[in-house]
């Protein structure tokens, strides 16, 4: 058991560095931050200085090498646009997106069992048939359409809700949250909305199928024939038995939800890590695009060694394997 | 029990919000204060968010004139010193008093190597208190552009500075964060609230201001909207009163909306094409480079339908120029305001005479998102010169690859904006762009370019302290630019804000929102 989690920790330094390597390379070909920082009418001489200050004259391969004995040391460097810690930029934005991460999940379990439930067991029904239709428009509409077409509703036209930004937030030790003031509140529900629209179609769909699959196996069957009531066949005996891949699907959607809340965040000017990368992307600021990887990077491997590490402590088969 | 506390917070943040309504400005842009700290950054955004809080020595008034802010009056003593008499009575936001000690701590920390922002005041090496309010100060020898640079340096308070350990300006690289880069103490006519970078930065009025305001303002809340469609969504829905840099393709939607205006004037900005003026060109190795013959550059020129490009991809809203400075910046003359006309016919035929009577191949890189349109401007120009038989091979792609490669000289024709900011002066152009590069000339100038009529031009006028004298050296560069066609200046940018009907904010070309010439509706 040990053993396996030891060499899962071997695979996941592993997978951060290659995290780290394939950035850099990338970042050879983001360009550099030194017209965005100089004067327009800059000498040579003050534009050379500023690239030699920043390190950027130095060769890729020595670049690389710092930045990673910095992480080492748990320093993430300074950006370039703000001229502050990323480890503080990063740690002021976490909790606008986990906010917003959550809620989506959550609304997309609330609104996305049910439906799924429902698809499943009137599977032939004209309402059920309309669900699976418009599920496919959630699938595939892009989110920034989704999210300026919930802006126009319901901001511009009905005037309902605030079309940007977090609203009024509350500090409560480190950590600023939203949940405590009604604007802070009314702000989640576009964002949270435009978010959770695919993962809740996902889960919807999955649901529905497991469900099928699972209403049609022997046992059902079985317990139907010795007459158990409807409700407590679908609830306590399907539903149960269907839900096990919704619970590994929906927390392994956690960590893209963080990562691709880019899009969202950028429309609905959420000030949260997503907006903090795309403004780093447009600056060329790479101490903040690096650090923003490496988070995701990091965040990944963490629930894929959990998913692994639970189901090795589940099942028993597994374990066997691993040792 | 827990829904009667969330009741009560959401009454209480309801509360906190009512005040906002009265002479509130609510406004927001694209980019946001990158910092607080004057001397951390070289941003001429966060330099006009740090111009609602501090206060310059001198400034910039309505016509965009230089006129006296912190500093009551000044004189040249010797040609490497300027003597600034101060204002008397003025308060910082924290209580303290405004003294010849602020100016020099100021000036030093602006010059200190590891400020970002010390070339904003190259020419100055030291400041010396003269008496309490009197200040020295001391220059590397005549510079007539000493106020110009003057106006973009904000005065911060030396016991604030201390008392919170920022007597050294904010820098990445050396590690240093101030207390300064998140909070701010000045003397201007807002104070900072509260700085919530990408999300929310507030300023209430300052009371004590020492001068009479000219705006009705109690309160300023600037939030930042990177995405264009929302920042628009949200003037519609009523949730902002102003919004700075309307996209050109929202303009007549939002003037056609009741309740809302469009601002439009031209800005500073001006957008023209230069050249690659080494031997050979990229597209084409081993040959000469055409580019080099003006009859060559000539025909480019007069290949433009710059008409054209005015109405279809700028929707009219922007102004067509033949020189490089806009109107209101010195080195400006109307008879040099003139492109060369829109002539295919002509170009082909001095196009034949230079010895390229079936074209030539050449590159043409621009930005795809750091001016407005870009990239369709680029596109444009390349297919008006295929007309003529030039072989284009365009590329445009982000600022932050192309501005790198445009600055190593790597691109045949390159495109490039220029407002001359900030000292608003032509002499930027000229020293920038014009002159070679060497000795601190020719920052800008990446294609290699050479004139020593130009170098001379620069360093005269760099030193030339008679302004009609400098005038003339200014306006006799851009006639040698225009007569030659060392560039095809292009258009001056459109510059758009969109408001309440009820609100009254002023429009600068240099871009800068002044709130404190803002009428607010009540």
């Amino acid at each position: 058991m040990i053993a396996a989690i030891g060499s899962r920790l071997m695979q996941a330094v592993l997978v951060m560095l290659a995290v780290t390597a394939i950035a850099f390379v990338m970042f050879r070909y983001v360009g550099d931050p030194v017209a965005m920082m100089s004067r327009e009418d800059a000498t040579p001489a003050e534009k050379a200085e500023l690239r030699s200050s920043l390190g950027l004259d130095r060769p890729v391969l020595v670049q690389y090498g710092g930045f990673v004995t910095r992480v080492l040391r748990g320093d993430l460097g300074n950006s370039f646009r703000n001229q502050r810690p990323v480890v503080e930029l990063l740690a002021e934005r976490l909790p606008a997106t986990l906010e917003l991460v959550l809620v989506a999940t959550l609304l997309a379990l609330a609104v996305g069992l049910p439906l799924g439930v429902f698809c499943a067991l009137k599977p032939d029904g004209a309402i059920a048939r309309a669900i699976q239709t418009l599920s496919l428009v959630g699938i595939s509409m892009p989110t920034f359409v989704t999210g300026i077409a919930l802006i126009l509703v319901f901001s511009v036209t009905l005037r309902w809700l605030p079309s940007f930004g977090r609203g009024d937030v509350v500090h409560v030790g480190g950590w600023t949250t939203g949940f405590l003031t009604w604007t802070g509140l009314t702000s989640l529900i576009l964002p949270a909305i435009t978010l959770a629209l695919y993962q809740l179609t996902l889960i919807m769909r999955l649901v529905r199928a497991e469900m099928i699959d699972v209403l049609s196996s022997d046992y059902i069957r079985f317990a139907k024939a010795r007459g158990l009531p409807a409700h407590y066949i679908n609830f306590r005996l399907a539903l149960r038995n269907a839900l096990m891949p919704v619970v590994t699907v929906t927390g392994l959607q956690i960590g893209s939800l963080i990562a691709f809340a880019i899009v969202t965040e950028t429309v609905f000017q959420w000030p949260g890590m997503g907006l903090l990368f795309i403004q780093a992307v447009s600056f060329a600021d790479v101490p903040v695009m690096a650090a923003y990887l490496l988070f995701v990077g990091f965040l990944f491997v963490v629930i894929n060694m959990a998913v692994d590490v639970i189901y090795a402590l589940i099942d028993p088969r597994l374990r066997a394997r691993s040792t | 029990m827990r829904r009667g506390v969330l009741t009560i917070l959401a009454g209480l943040a309801l509360l906190a919000s009512v005040p906002a309504s009265a002479q509130t400005l609510r406004w927001s842009a694209a980019g946001d204060a990158v910092s607080f700290d004057p001397n951390a950054q070289l941003d001429s955004f966060t330099q006009n968010i740090h111009h609602m809080v501090y206060d310059p020595l001198v400034r910039r008034n309505r016509k965009l004139e230089i006129e006296p802010a912190l500093a009551t009056s000044w004189e040249i003593v010797a040609p490497d010193r300027w003597r600034f008499k101060l204002r008397q009575g003025v308060k910082f936001h924290g209580g303290e008093p405004f003294t010849a000690d602020d100016v020099v701590t100021t000036v030093m920390r602006t010059i200190d190597p590891t400020s970002r922002n010390k070339g904003n005041l190259s020419a100055v090496i030291r400041a010396e208190k003269v008496d309490d309010y009197a200040v020295d100060l001391v220059l590397s020898g005549p510079y007539p552009l000493l106020l110009n640079d003057l106006t973009g340096i904000f005065i911060m308070s030396k016991s604030w500075l201390t008392a919170h350990d920022a007597l050294k300006p904010g820098n990445s690289t050396t590690g240093v964060t101030t207390y300064a880069s998140t909070h701010a103490d000045g003397t201007g006519p807002f104070k900072l609230e509260s700085y919530d970078p990408d999300s929310k930065t507030v300023m209430t009025v300052n009371e004590g201001w020492w001068d009479k305001p000219e705006h009705n303002l109690k309160r300023i809340e600037f939030r930042p909207i990177k995405s264009d469609a929302t920042r628009v969504a949200a003037l519609l829905s009523g949730e902002l009163d102003m919004i700075a840099a309307v996209p050109l393709q929202d303009i007549s939607r939002i003037s056609s909306t009741s309740g809302f205006k469009v601002v439009e004037d031209p800005s500073l900005r001006l957008i023209f094409l230069g050249f690659n003026w080494h031997p050979e060109l990229f597209a084409m190795p081993g040959e000469k480079n055409p580019l080099l013959d003006p009859k060559v550059r000539e025909a480019l020129w007069h290949a433009i339908d710059l008409d054209a490009i005015q109405k279809r991809i700028m929707r009219g809203k922007s102004r067509n120029v033949g020189t490089l400075v806009a109107p209101p910046v010195p080195g400006y003359s109307a008879d040099l305001d003139k492109p060369l006309a829109y002539d295919p016919d002509l170009a082909k035929k001095l196009l034949a005479e230079a010895g390229y009577p079936k074209g030539f191949k050449t590159g043409l890189a621009c930005t795809n998102d750091r001016y407005i349109s870009d990239e369709q401007l680029c596109l444009a120009v390349a297919s008006m010169w295929k007309r003529i038989g030039i072989d284009v091979d365009v590329k445009t792609e982000s600022k932050v690859t192309y501005f790198p490669r445009q600055d190593r000289g790597e691109i045949d024709i390159w495109m490039l904006g220029w407002a001359t900011l900030p000292p608003m002066d032509g002499f930027s152009v000229l020293s920038s762009i014009f002159a070679s590069r060497k000795d601190g000339y020719g920052g800008s100038n990446a294609g290699g370019m050479s004139f020593p009529v130009l170098d001379d031009l620069a360093r005269k006028a760099a030193v030339e302290l008679d302004e009609t004298k400098r005038r003339a050296m200014l306006v006799e560069a851009f006639k040698f630019a225009h007569d030659q066609a060392l560039f095809i200046p292009l258009h001056q940018q459109p510059l758009a804000w969109a408001m309440k009907s009820n609100v009254d904010m002023p429009q600068f070309p240099d871009e800068y929102v002044r709130p404190w010439f803002a009428m607010a509706g009540t």
